[in-house]
């Protein structure tokens, strides 16, 4: 992965718009945040394989940036975001690491379920 | 440390195996003791990217994929058995079809001691929900031909709740090993190992005892 490059993500984000798409869409604190520090609430959440069409979507903020697809009847939305990839099958993967390098959010775009 | 028939290692992550376990798990294959090493998912849904990142959440399971494999060449482990699980998800499974998955390994390999994670007391989900299927699996057999289980346990309230733990192995004589198990996962544990190879020459007692100690909770049916 590289660091965001915003004019290349809105590109891709585009390239996705109007198509029936599939989405992986994460965030984590990992399993082991409540283990090493007692007072830290635990919280998640991922779909995989979220079958939609969105009409447009954007790519916004100074980074970590934010990530929002308008759908006809619903959004979808992430921030936190900072790396992002063309895979070789030609999905787009954006992911947001911590300051450590670790994941905290994800989301990704492809044509054919992950 | 007696001696074993067979020894069958029970984990749902790749890199599970080395920190509390791999010492031991030498420490039989070098005595010529097989032991087969069946790891449930391929840790797909770690947090650890590599800093900076060079893994992506689709790339991940390949590459720990391949460093499970590394791991198990350098522990001498010649049984490695990747069971298709997905991360985080092993506690959604249907109970009775997953501990009679681990029931037909075990009939398969009639293991005289199984280790695994003790179910409540092994913090993540997957890791309780692997022990918990291994336990109901050997509690259906028969009293007389069940195997040893061996726990791993670290909760926070473990020794609260179990007592200490009744088996504790000094492995430092394939510590060599059981670093290079640990390196193994270099997504995982490139972060922490530079650290604990410093510490480990400067002879840091806290990371000694745990590279040399590796304990265990006998389960009680």
């Amino acid at each position: 992965m590289e660091p965001v490059i915003i004019d290349q993500v809105q590109k891709e984000i585009d390239r996705f718009a109007q198509r029936e798409v599939y989405i992986h869409l994460e965030t984590t604190n990992g399993a082991y945040a409540s283990h090493f520090d007692e007072s830290f609430f635990s919280s998640g959440a991922y779909i995989r394989n979220a079958h939609l069409q969105y009409e447009h979507g954007k790519i916004k903020g100074s980074g970590p940036f934010r990530i929002g697809l308008k759908m006809n009847f619903g959004w979808v939305y992430a921030e936190g975001i900072t790396h992002f990839e063309v895979d070789e099958k030609g999905r787009l993967l954006l992911a947001g690491h911590d300051y450590s390098g670790k994941l905290a959010v994800s989301l990704q775009i492809g044509e054919e379920p992950f | 440390m007696e001696n074993e028939r067979h020894v069958l290692v029970v984990f749902p992550h790749p890199d599970d195996e080395a920190f509390g376990v791999s010492g031991t798990i030498a420490s039989y294959t070098k005595r010529g003791t097989p032991v087969t090493y069946a790891c449930l998912t391929l840790g797909e849904m770690g947090r650890n990217m590599g800093n900076p990142p060079f893994a992506t959440r689709e790339s991940l399971p390949h590459i720990r994929k391949k460093e499970l494999q590394d791991a198990a060449n350098v522990l001498g482990i010649t049984d490695l058995r990747m069971l298709g699980y997905r991360d985080k998800t092993v506690e959604f499974e249907d109970e009775t079809v997953l501990s009679a998955h681990m029931g037909a390994i075990i009939a398969e390999l009639n293991p005289s001691l199984i280790i695994t994670f003790y179910p409540g007391y092994a913090v993540h989900p997957d890791h309780d929900a692997t022990g918990a299927a291994v336990i109901r699996a050997v509690r259906e057999m028969p009293e007389a031909s069940r195997p040893k289980v061996h726990c791993v346990a670290f909760s926070n309230n473990c020794e609260e709740d179990i007592g200490q733990a009744d088996i504790v192995y000094n492995v430092s004589e394939v510590a060599d090993q059981k670093v290079a198990a640990i390196k193994a996962h270099v997504s995982q544990t490139q972060l922490m190992v530079t650290d604990m190879t410093e510490k480990l020459k400067n002879q840091d007692p806290e990371v000694m005892a745990r590279i040399h100690n590796e304990r265990f909770w006998t389960y009680h049916f």
